[in-house]
């Protein structure tokens, strides 16, 4: 496992199974990442021709977000996403048809009937909760619902995630200022990006770690190296299995890159330097994951070239099904406003 | 069986009968516990259920509500205390973005059944302590806001706010916690709607709520001794507004006066008097008159802040105008 103790984001990634972890999980967790990958270009296809009004990128955090998923327990634990999340919501169990629903805003989108903006991923099956669109508002919902596991003894991890921006809210010290003071069974993930839309880290904090806030709450902070999948997964299963055991919450820091603008919203252009841009590319987490299969003979070119078929094959039935779903029925347009 | 308690027993009594009902209902608030809350609503209750189920928080009001937006959609039913309304602003967020919202954002997934019972109020409390903002969350779909003024509707609205699927602003008020009356015995829900005509009369509709429904009753009483006869509603929940009620008072007496503590610029009573003008137009002998709060903020001192907050005079004054007694008198 690669840790830093200062920023920066190292360029080895691993490819031999950790504890809890076969060499086929490594290929699923590959999967998994492709998946995620290319259905968010698919995305960014469907809103550059006119079809899907909003996009909010995952390039650049599935190594992170996939990584950190296979520590969880899809059945019993509650993901609290945020918008960047789309690695993690897949495995989760969303599936690319019901991504797209949502994208399109049809009738069918599991999250909310197109109610909600895309990136807002939520489905109560799946355990994933929808969150809005103010930063960081997630971190208190995944605190209280771990309360809630604790208050009613139940086996049950909450994971939220949160971009390094979100952290400068205030939700964010109250959440988990909370939640170590009764040391509840949740799991604080940070997919640091370097960027609040435009803002680079430098004028967010002054620290060059957010995980070195944990000390101040009491609870053990990591920073790890988001590209990679292996060391993102150790850390978590850590804090995973800790929080379940009731040694209460942890704080992870994963060092991603953001690999496309803020938004489809968004010219980055403006205010991101392209020979920056250009480095962190060098560093994408897929090539550097695919390299480090193939060399380990976990992954062949023959393999990878048929995962990336049926993935193609996925995305492509998705976005016909959606594309072809109805709009949500104007009749529903106040169902719901009151469950009682 | 009734009998005659305070407006604070009467809620202490709706939630130990709901506490003993669900092992689901706790509380989490400021102050809650050892302190038995700012304005003792829940004295014992720490020594009764424990520290599972009357937590003290830090002072974090957006955590919690946040925490209580999240443990509803964990499953239970978070009653929680914010010390004051004027603090919940620090919680705005998870109640406006989130409690209201999230049964409809998720398409009917999840409910978000959590009350936030907190206390509207003044006193020589300053600015920032004394505010009335019952507009603010009667604004936003998706919350209920309840206000009772009586005993008996603060235990019948807090159990059935207890149960409902839904967020609900409770709102009570500092100074009317001491105030007795008759409260039902053991189990007594009272639908989260509904106005009610408190006092029935022919000349004039006075509508209020909270403590203002006080100031109407005492004011419809020194008006009935110069013959005149006021109709008193009281309108205890302001999210489902229920203007039914006030018209069809309206178009027997065809005057009306709202009295509020907050600003009248975009107040509830604003909102009451639109709806009349838009359902009884014809009915009304004289523009509607609202009697609320001078627009400033509150100055702590006792003389100055009594020329803020209306009293009965002022609400006696108001329904003269819609009667054109003092204009009568001066010919």
């Amino acid at each position: 496992m690669k840790q830093f103790d200062s920023g920066g984001v190292g360029i080895e990634t691993r490819a031999t199974a950790p504890k809890g972890l076969t060499e086929s999980d490594l290929v699923r967790m590959y999967e998994y990442m492709v998946l995620a990958r290319s259905l968010d270009e698919r995305m960014w296809l469907l809103n550059r021709a006119g079809q899907a009004p909003f996009v909010i990128s995952c390039q650049g955090h599935e190594a992170a977000q996939v990584g950190a998923a296979f520590s969880l327990q899809p059945e019993k634990d509650v993901l609290v996403p945020y918008y960047r999340d789309l690695g993690m919501v897949l495995y989760f169990g969303l599936t690319p048809r019901e991504l797209m629903l949502s994208l399109l805003a049809r009738k069918g989108d599991p999250t909310s009937a197109g109610r909600q903006m895309p990136g807002h991923y939520g489905s109560r099956k799946h355990n994933v909760i929808t969150g809005s669109s103010p930063v960081a508002t997630q971190v208190l919902h995944a605190t209280g619902i771990a309360l809630a596991a604790k208050y009613r003894r139940e086996d049950t991890v909450a994971w939220t995630c949160v971009g390094e921006g979100g952290t400068s809210q205030g939700d964010f010290h109250e959440a988990l200022n909370f939640a170590s003071i009764h040391r509840l069974p949740v799991v604080f993930f940070v997919e640091n990006n370097g960027y609040a839309i435009s803002v680079p880290q430098r004028k967010q904090m002054a620290i060059e770690n957010v995980a070195d806030r944990a000390a101040g709450y009491g609870m053990p902070g990591v920073t790890v190296d988001g590209g990679d999948p292996v060391a993102v997964y150790t850390v978590a299963r850590e804090a995973v299995d800790r929080a379940r055991a009731g040694g209460g919450p942890t704080l992870i820091e994963a060092k991603v890159q953001r690999l496309t603008a803020h938004s489809s919203d968004d010219d980055d252009r403006t205010y991101r330097d392209p020979e920056e841009l250009k480095a962190e590319r060098a560093q994408d987490p897929i090539v550097r994951f695919r390299a480090a299969l193939m060399e380990q003979g976990v992954l062949t070119e023959a393999q990878d070239a048929d995962i990336r078929a049926r993935i193609k094959a996925q995305i492509d039935d998705a976005t016909e099904f959606a594309e072809q779903a109805p709009y949500p029925d104007p009749a529903e347009l106040m169902l719901h406003v009151y469950g009682s | 069986m009734a009998r005659e308690i305070t407006y604070r027993d009467a809620l202490r009594e709706a939630l130990r009968e709901e506490m003993d009902r669900d092992e689901r209902v706790f509380l989490m608030g400021e102050d809650i516990g050892a302190y038995e809350g700012s304005y003792v609503v829940t004295r014992g209750f720490l020594q009764e259920y424990g520290r599972k189920r009357v937590r003290d928080t830090p002072i974090s009001e957006l955590a919690i509500v946040g925490l209580a937006n999240g443990a509803a959609m964990g499953g239970l039913r978070p009653v929680v205390e914010l010390m004051t309304i004027n603090f919940s602003l620090l919680a705005m967020d998870q109640i406006v973005n989130h409690a209201a919202k999230i049964h409809y954002m998720f398409n009917g997934q999840f409910t978000v059944p959590i009350v936030i019972r907190t206390a509207s109020g003044w006193g020589q409390l300053g600015a920032t302590h004394s505010q009335t903002f019952e507009a603010w969350y009667a604004h936003v779909p998706g919350l209920r806001v309840v206000m009772p003024a009586t005993p008996k509707d603060a235990k019948g609205f807090l159990k059935s706010a207890i149960r409902s699927d839904d967020p609900v602003m409770f709102i009570e008020h500092s100074l009317i916690y001491r105030n007795r009356g008759e409260v039902p015995e053991g189990e007594y829900l009272l639908p989260l709607e509904g106005a009610e005509v408190r006092r029935e009369g022919t000349d004039v509709t006075i509508v209020s709520w909270s403590r203002g429904y006080y100031l109407a009753m005492g004011a419809a009483e020194e008006l009935a001794r110069e013959g005149i006869e006021a109709e008193v509603i009281d309108m205890r929940v302001l999210r489902p507004l229920d203007t039914d009620t006030v018209v069809r008072s309206v178009q027997k007496t065809n005057r009306l006066v709202i009295v509020e503590e907050s600003w009248r610029t975009l107040g509830m009573g604003a909102e009451i008097a639109a709806a009349v003008q838009e359902q009884a137009f014809d009915y009304l002998d004289a523009p509607i008159a609202r009697v609320g709060s001078v627009e400033v903020p509150m100055p702590y001192a006792k003389n100055l802040e009594r020329l803020v907050i209306p009293g009965k005079d002022e609400v006696v004054a108001a329904v003269r105008e819609v009667l054109y007694r003092d204009l009568a008198a001066a010919r």
